[in-house]
């Protein structure tokens, strides 16, 4: 097995799908000759040729537009947005068009569109490059929504989406793109869409979280260690669909939980999980589900974005809070 | 008070390399109002069966708008956008295609979709909010109607490339209004189409209004057809009450698509007799004057008078179509009636290939 960074094994996973299914495509602004602003697909124009692997002209909604009709001619499109905050520009594409297909022509037409983007704060980056808008696509109907936290999940899941005949909003926190490298085996294998990960077993309380913030969550959890605090770590992977499944699982176990997002706190992930766990279990709760989440404002300038994020002081101190409820 | 002149500046004269510059552009015709042939060397090549199909599919696309509008009030439709006085660029354009072009409508272009081969009932369940109306048939080569102005323009400019990167010699067309030309996707598809040299026609269908907002508050371009020229695509203005001549600047630019040689922008200059939609009242921003000036140039009569100096057609055909839509009509109106209701759970089953979980659990309220 090789070790890989996140960023080397989603293009490893663009690399094997490529090779496996010439109906697969990877486009977006500065993709292909130089291989992205991350080099997330460096290197595959040159083994896949400008038909396959290309730059195109500035211009997100074509980017989206695009895609969809490549899907209807039976294309499998990766269309890279540059930036999370550029999808602003494709959101009908993506979230109208390209999600309302199947149900608009019952059937008759689908997008198998994977839309890869860089996200996530903490690097000092310019603005509207760091959101996290994973809240904006789950409540978008017929749109998978997928956040990986490592290299392994990152190739597994990226060749799902690929293969998936429905649209999928990829989400690549681009704080994880070379944070750590890790174990990767070569050639094609698949994590499934939809299955959450317990990346920490626990027994006082479970963690709920995905992205960046399941690293956090295990400093914090590794903290409440030193207290005596036993905690279980979720890591998601997937939003939507959300594997309810392994979270009620957990809490019957726990009797407490927390979720942690990176998101402003109101009406995102943390909010929809905790109306499930309300749904599902909440005979087994001790305390109400807290959240740990960014203020309900808009991302801050680079000065500040390290205390606006979540840090292990702050998910130690709210499940403490649910602890001692 | 602001120290900037507002005076006009003092224009320079003689040659200004520097500055950019483009001709006029004169709309194609191939008719006289009259139905007199005055540009023969753009005649389409059409044989006497060919030239009476057209006719009897605009005769019968007018009669079809006659009795939607009436299915409309009777409120055995939804959802309409009248086609009369359109019949050129809607029946003509799709009729220069083959039937392995691809079409990409906006809300108004389903007659170019039943020509292109959707069943009427279809067309009719769209209307009626059924999801079976865009359940397009197999080899059926359309999208369903767009409701988001422009955005088919993308999808258009996709599909084209598909056909690129196949080898295959077909073109997409797609269409939009003069609204429609100032959306961003649409100077985004064009500019796309440019620079990957694709095989797509985008038809502008320039009916002089976008709802109630007229052309000279859309744009201040010379013409939509210059709008190309950013592109660095094909720019062609015709007139589009004359059928021959959209059919002919059609051809012309799905034969350059189909052999390598790009995109064409067509605008065809036309207008809606009736309002913008069964809700839209067009005496609140259209005078008289100018729908009778308009009226004159009714696409039908203007073919109709060609096609009667040839002997091709009488009032006796004109009428005998009527009779025939009519009939189609009440025949696809029934049966879209007939047609079973769609369910929650239908519905609920067509979000994802598989449905999951989650989905299956919300069915089960609605059961």
């Amino acid at each position: 097995m090789a070790q890989m960074t996140m960023i080397d094994a989603i293009r490893d996973a663009m690399r094997v799908e490529l090779a496996r299914d010439p109906s697969v495509l990877v486009f977006g602004e500065d993709v292909g000759h130089v291989g992205g602003v991350f080099r997330a697909t460096e290197g595959l124009q040159k083994e896949f040729g400008e038909q396959r692997v290309f730059d195109t002209p500035l211009a997100e909604s074509a980017i989206g537009g695009l895609a969809v009709g490549l899907g209807v001619q039976g294309f499998r499109p990766i269309a890279e947005i540059q930036f999370v905050g550029f999808i602003y520009e494709a959101l009908d594409q993506m979230f109208v068009q390209a999600a309302r297909m199947r149900y608009r022509s019952g059937g008759r037409y689908h997008s198998p569109i994977v839309f890869r983007t860089p996200f996530g704060g903490g690097v000092k980056a310019a603005e509207l490059h760091t959101d996290s808008l994973e809240g904006l696509a789950i409540q978008t109907p017929g749109i998978k929504v997928i956040v990986p936290s490592n290299p392994y999940d990152a190739k597994g899941l990226l060749i799902s989406a690929i293969r998936d005949n429905d649209p999928v909003f990829f989400m690549e926190h681009l704080n994880l793109y070379r944070a750590f490298r890790a174990e990767v085996p070569e050639g094609e294998y698949t994590v499934p869409i939809g299955k959450a990960n317990i990346v920490r077993e626990g027994k006082d309380i479970t963690i709920i979280a995905y992205g960046l913030m399941v690293h956090t969550a295990v400093k914090a959890a590794e903290e409440l260690e030193k207290s005596g605090v036993s905690a279980e770590v979720i890591d998601l992977r997937t939003l939507l669909p959300l594997d309810i499944d392994t979270i009620v699982a957990s809490i019957q176990k726990t009797n407490r939980a927390i979720v942690v997002q990176e998101a402003q706190k109101t009406s995102g992930a943390a909010a929809e999980i905790i109306a499930q766990i309300n749904e599902k279990a909440i005979l087994h709760l001790e305390a109400p589900v807290l959240r740990v989440a960014g203020p309900d404002t808009v991302y801050p300038f680079a000065q500040i974005e390290d205390v606006w994020l979540p840090t292990p002081a702050r998910i130690v101190k709210t499940a403490n809070q649910v602890l001692q409820f | 008070m602001s120290k900037v002149s507002t005076e006009a500046p003092e224009v320079k004269s003689g040659v200004q390399p520097h500055v950019v510059k483009s001709e006029d552009v004169k709309p194609l015709q191939v008719l006289s109002l009259e139905g007199e042939v005055i540009n023969p060397e753009y005649m389409p090549q059409l044989s006497d069966d060919q030239l009476k199909e057209v006719m009897y599919r605009m005769v019968f696309t007018r009669t079809w708008d006659d009795r939607a509008v009436n299915l409309g009030r009777q409120g055995r439709l939804g959802f309409y956008a009248p086609v009369s006085g359109q019949e050129a660029t809607m029946v003509g354009s799709e009729y220069a295609l083959t039937k392995e072009d691809f079409v990409c409508p906006g809300y108004r272009d389903m007659p170019q979709l039943v020509w292109h081969g959707l069943p009427l009932y279809q067309a009719f369940l769209y209307s009626r909010g059924h999801q079976h109306g865009g359940q397009i048939p197999e080899g059926v080569n359309v999208l369903m109607p767009q409701i988001i102005i422009g955005a088919q323009i993308l999808h258009a400019t996709g599909i084209g490339m598909g056909f690129k990167l196949k080898g295959e010699k077909r073109v997409a067309i797609t269409y939009t209004g003069d609204g429609g030309s100032s959306e961003g996707d649409f100077y985004e598809g064009l500019n796309f189409a440019g620079s990957f040299k694709l095989p797509v026609i985008y038809f502008v269908q320039n009916n002089g209004y976008a709802i109630t907002t007229p052309y000279a508050k859309q744009t201040g371009a010379q013409s939509i057809a210059h709008k190309a020229l950013a592109a660095g695509i094909r720019g062609v203005q015709v007139d589009g009450m004359d059928v021959l001549a959209v059919i002919s600047a059609v051809q012309e630019a799905a034969e350059i698509g189909r052999n390598g040689g790009g995109a064409t922008l067509i605008e065809g200059l036309t207008y809606r007799f009736r309002p913008h939609s069964m809700a839209d009242d067009a005496t609140k921003y259209r005078t008289k004057e100018e729908e009778q000036e308009w009226n004159a140039k009714d696409p039908i009569v203007r073919f109709g008078k060609f096609l009667a100096k040839k002997g091709l057609w009488t009032e006796e055909d004109t009428a005998r179509v009527k009779e025939e839509a009519k009939a189609a009509v009440n025949e696809h109106i029934k049966k879209a009636e007939q047609t079973e209701k769609m369910t929650v759970a239908g519905l609920i089953d067509s979000m994802f290939e598989q449905t999951p979980p989650h989905l299956e659990e919300q069915k089960a309220d609605f059961q």
